[in-house]
């Protein structure tokens, strides 16, 4: 085997599978949202911080632009469009709504799936874990009250239809 | 952001790694990625081939051996670090402090062996691995060689892996009834830390290794006692860099400050 500049690699996104070419130096936040049209992941600020861009990746939690594609050659990824992929919402989506956890709503994506994340592997989170799970997701908006009510009441089941 | 052209492997073994290591120039390996591909979109470093690490197995695999040692794979992620019972069994406090690196997302991705080679000053594990007295392995084309942590660490972002090699597997000892602890000031919560220092008790004594105030971990030896530890780091006479978080003064009196918390810390859980 010899080092490759692209390479064709095999990606499950929300349930389907796609194959593509890819330069080795593709973020995987770029081949989500250019390759595959899937623009509700978002590029915040594109060092790490913000985690506007989290996906999960095998059932983990991750930035999507510090991922290059080719790593994610084999993988399972879900985004944000998988949670209302039946075309109603998520209850993370619906809590978000009924408690006001988002005003520009350019984190929310992220913060969604980082919430997702906790409840896929922690169905009573106290309000400390809450935080602490999305601690790498920036909100300049919200002051983050209104979105740890929502992840908890999305917890507990107390969700408006 | 969009990287600089790069090259791109997968091997499936640790010699193939190391091959591929070797015979391309400015390949350096691609771990979990949390601090290359950044350093990589700003233009610090340009590494011209990537040797992706994912299908080498071996490489994330956290044990305790025969002997109540502690193995952890280079691969091995800080998210395994933190709910790994061996982890619990033989070096707990390792468990508390990957818990505290970054967050969630970084945590899932972010690894043992990145940490450790990548050597930022102000990274948590090194100081960690200086105080309990770990050793590092690292694979060449000649085989396997072992390195201390005392001697793994050697400059600003440089450690002893050299060009061609990859450091697979970092041993702790057997605790052997002796305490570790962990103390920092960060820049907010789990932020990066301003000063940190590890500390590892054994019959009273205390191994104190330092980090962010030197470009490598600054070990010292005291009486684990508070003002012996505190006199321990003044006669180290540290030189810490200053900037926008904290001035040399300053990080010198938390270095006194941290090492105590440290080695209390490390007392408690003796």
């Amino acid at each position: 085997m010899e080092p490759v500049t692209s390479k064709t690699i095999t990606v499950t996104v929300n349930g389907a599978s796609y194959e593509r070419e890819v330069d080795a130096r593709r973020l995987l936040v770029h081949f989500i949202r250019d390759e595959l049209d899937l623009t509700g992941t978002h590029i915040g600020c594109d060092t790490g911080n913000c985690g506007a861009c989290t996906v999960i990746v095998d059932g983990l939690a991750v930035k999507s632009c510090m991922l290059l594609a080719v790593q994610a050659d084999g993988a399972s990824v879900e985004t944000v469009e998988s949670l209302a992929a039946g075309g109603e919402l998520h209850p993370l989506q619906r809590s978000f709504s009924a408690h006001h956890a988002l005003q520009c709503g350019y984190c929310t994506p992220g913060m969604l799936m980082s919430a997702k994340h906790l409840l896929d592997n922690n169905s009573e989170p106290t309000e400390n874990e809450i935080r602490r799970a999305i601690q790498g997701n920036i909100c300049r908006c919200t002051g983050y009250v209104n979105i740890v009510e929502a992840i908890d009441a999305a917890a507990r089941g107390e969700v408006p239809a | 952001m969009l990287l600089s052209e790069v090259g791109y492997a997968r091997p499936a073994s640790v010699d193939e790694a190391v091959r591929l290591l070797a015979e391309n120039d400015g390949a350096r390996p691609l771990a979990g990625g949390q601090t290359i591909v950044n350093v990589m979109k700003a233009r610090a470093a340009s590494p011209d081939v990537l040797v992706d690490l994912a299908d080498l197995e071996d490489l994330r695999a956290i044990a305790k051996t025969g002997d109540g040692a502690l193995e952890l794979g280079a691969m091995a992620t800080y998210s395994q670090v933190v709910t790994s019972p061996d982890v619990k069994d033989v070096r707990p406090m390792l468990a508390e402090v990957a818990a505290q690196i970054a967050d969630v997302q970084v945590r899932n991705r972010g690894t043992v062996g990145g940490n450790i080679c990548s050597n930022d000053p102000t990274n948590h594990l090194p100081p960690v691995m200086v105080a309990a007295g770990a050793t590092m392995t690292i694979a060449g084309r000649d085989g396997e060689r072992e390195v201390s942590a005392e001697e793994f660490f050697l400059g600003v972002y440089m450690t002893a892996v050299g060009p061609g090699e990859l450091l697979t597997k970092v041993t702790l000892p057997a605790r052997d009834g002796a305490g570790d602890g962990f103390a920092a000031i960060t820049i907010g919560a789990d932020g990066t830390c301003i000063v940190n220092a590890a500390a590892t008790v054994s019959g009273g004594e205390a191994r104190v290794a330092l980090g962010c105030v030197s470009a490598t971990p600054v070990l010292l030896t005291a009486a684990a006692e508070d003002e012996a530890v505190r006199e321990a780091v003044g006669a180290a006479a540290i030189e810490p860099p200053s900037d926008v978080h904290g001035s040399a003064d300053y990080r010198r009196h938390l270095a006194a400050v941290v090492a105590a918390r440290a080695v209390a810390d490390a007392k408690e859980g003796s």
